[in-house]
């Protein structure tokens, strides 16, 4: 026996311990409870999705007993105050400020990624990173009227004809919406890549931008995939920009200097206008509100198949 | 057969090209024949902190030298520092001088990029890019631009072969390297470190992450490497030193304590300390 072993004394912790498992405690009811508890707030967000689908189709199946689906989707003409229910000029202009962001937002915040992972000293990471990440903080509203009142006065000043509404200035200011969103999360998928990687291209005599391009790139391609068709799929469902800056002219054309409509756009148009409960008018926001769902929700499994499917597993 | 040479010629000419003005200054090269590396008066510096301490060492050509000492003693950082690799770390301070082949590798005008496609490593836990065997082993030679299809199969097929894994990998090319096992992952490392066809391999306990069999697989891999190549191993397990290399050099506390043949290493230490260190009396 170890003599330096106290056995004996007042202290037994044994004991403790079996008397508390012999009362009932308010912790021991909690135990049970809480995840019950935790089940039902994982279940109120289900389904609020599933009530949200079901209104959205409920609505346009009323809309498309009216108005035929066919039609709907095929036809050209948008004027759903003259009767005229045909889709293709919304998604056509959804589609040309998609393009325009994304031109703008890809090779920005891949950049601005590539040199805050890369490049960028400790300390200018520090200083960089959330002055982006504040740019996602801005309202919406306020990037609308910057596009309206500063980024188109000086496309005005370059392309003389350009109208006060275009496509051009609001998809541009949607782009620099989502530059953080694709430098944060293209940076956090470069981070991710193990240094043994870097390192091992370095020994074999690579210079800094061959590790970059032909390592780091490759490896965190899944996440960078899936960052930029996120943010597309932000960049199809943003409201308030294209309502102020876009214009409110649903007409099926890809040159970026004219006046379009989006979904979106026309959605706050007619939810906002004097539109009877129970019109055509008002059931067709139904119709465009699942045309967008469907959209997004497209965007969203490309990105999750995107992401597994060229994962390069490290 | 000759036409395998004649490519491989051409790989080193686009690796040579890339540190011609290296040569420049270059310092009576004839009389440095013997020796890969000359280390003089090394000190090293991690912000504040000393981690070597005026180290003076040659290295020989084609001979595997050994590197042990306890953990913390600088072996890895000295070996890092002979690639300048330990500059990758933003706050290291060097003094001292380095020549390999003549050259002095702190100068300013020195490539790294040279020095690191002549002097490859080798990584203590294996790091495979997320890639395939094959585009691995075909790295090296690409980033020096080889884009000859049929040079860079020869290349890898070569180089699997001189590390001794072409006949377990040569139907599995195509396949991803991070499903190997540890030692097949190891062992394309190697390969993807020969496929550049360097003079000096660096080792930085290359065996450590690996169960027994690798090991061995791996020395055995050593022994037959030192032929045609300068290895520098660094390694915590003494019977690994004495069973591979031809001198072994000890290290404490970021000083060389003892450098000399490796028998005469184990059997005669010259210094108290090398004789408590492998006697096992710590460490």
């Amino acid at each position: 026996m170890d003599k330096g072993l106290q056995t004996e004394g007042k202290l037994n912790v044994q004991n403790m311990i079996e008397k508390r498992m012999q009362t009932k405690t308010l912790g021991q009811s909690l135990e049970k409870i809480v995840p019950w508890f935790l089940l039902l707030c994982a279940i109120v967000s289900v389904l609020t999705t599933v009530g949200i689908l079901f209104t959205l189709l409920r609505e346009s199946i009323g809309f498309f007993s009216e108005v035929s689906i066919i039609d709907f989707y095929t036809g050209t003409e948008w004027s759903p105050w003259s009767g005229s229910f045909g889709v293709a000029p919304l998604i056509g202009g959804t589609l040309l400020i998609t393009l325009i962001a994304t031109i703008t937002a890809v090779p920005l915040g891949l950049m601005a990624a590539i040199f805050l992972s890369e490049y960028a000293s400790d300390k200018a990471r520090r200083i960089i990173k959330p002055i982006l990440e504040v740019l996602a903080g801005i309202p919406t509203v306020v990037y609308g009227y910057f596009a309206l009142t500063f980024v188109t006065p000086i496309f005005q000043a370059i392309i003389p004809d350009l109208g006060i509404f275009n496509a051009l200035s609001g998809g541009f200011v949607v782009g620099v919406m989502i530059i953080p969103m694709v430098a944060s999360l293209s940076e956090d998928a470069m981070n991710s890549v193990p240094n043994a990687l870097r390192e091992g291209a370095y020994g074999l005599g690579a210079t800094k931008h061959e590790v970059v391009f032909k390592v780091v790139l490759p490896a965190a391609f899944s996440g960078i995939v899936a960052s930029i068709v996120l943010a597309i799929s932000r960049a199809i469902g943003e409201t308030m920009i294209v309502t102020i800056a876009a214009g409110a002219t649903p007409s099926l054309t890809f040159n970026p200097t004219d006046s379009i409509q989006t979904m979106t756009a026309f959605i706050v148009q007619a939810a906002t206008g004097d539109t009877s409960f129970g019109s055509t008018i008002y059931y067709s926001l139904y119709a465009v509100g699942i045309t967008l769902f469907i959209f997004t929700l497209g965007m969203n499994l490309i990105a999750q198949y995107i992401s597994r499917k060229f994962r390069e597993e490290y | 057969m000759n036409e395998t040479m004649e490519k491989q010629q051409k790989a080193n000419v686009a690796i040579e090209s890339k540190g011609k003005e290296n040569r420049e200054n270059k310092t009576n090269g004839a009389a440095e024949g013997n020796h890969v590396f000359e280390v003089e008066d090394l000190n090293l510096w991690y912000g504040s902190d000393q981690a070597l301490y005026e180290i003076n060492m040659q290295v020989p050509e084609r001979q595997v030298t050994a590197i042990i000492g306890p953990s913390g003693c600088g072996k890895s950082t000295f070996l890092k520092t002979l690639n300048r690799m330990v500059e990758m770390v933003p706050i290291v301070k060097t003094s001292g001088d380095i020549k390999y082949r003549g050259d002095h590798i702190f100068a300013n005008n020195f490539k790294q990029e040279y020095l690191r496609a002549k002097v490859g490593m080798v990584f203590q836990k294996p790091n495979p890019f997320p890639k395939s065997v094959y585009d691995n082993v075909a790295y090296g030679p690409r980033v020096h631009g080889i884009k000859d299809k049929k040079t860079l199969d020869q290349i890898v097929e070569k180089s699997l072969k001189d590390a001794a894994i072409w006949d377990e990998l040569k139907d599995r090319l195509n396949e991803n390297a991070y499903g190997l096992s540890g030692g097949q992952q190891q062992r394309v490392c190697i390969a993807r470190a020969l496929a550049v066809e360097p003079d000096v391999i660096l080792m930085d306990e290359p065996t450590s992450a690996l169960d027994p069999i690798s090991t061995a697989k791996v020395e055995e891999l050593v022994q037959e490497l030192k032929k045609k190549y300068s290895i520098i191993i660094v390694t915590h397990n003494m019977q690994q030193a004495a069973r591979i290399s031809d001198k072994t050099a000890f290290f404490l506390n970021g000083e060389l304590i003892e450098f000399a043949e490796t028998d005469n290493l184990f059997q005669n230490p010259q210094d108290k300390r090398t004789e408590d260190y492998i006697t096992g009396r710590f460490g």
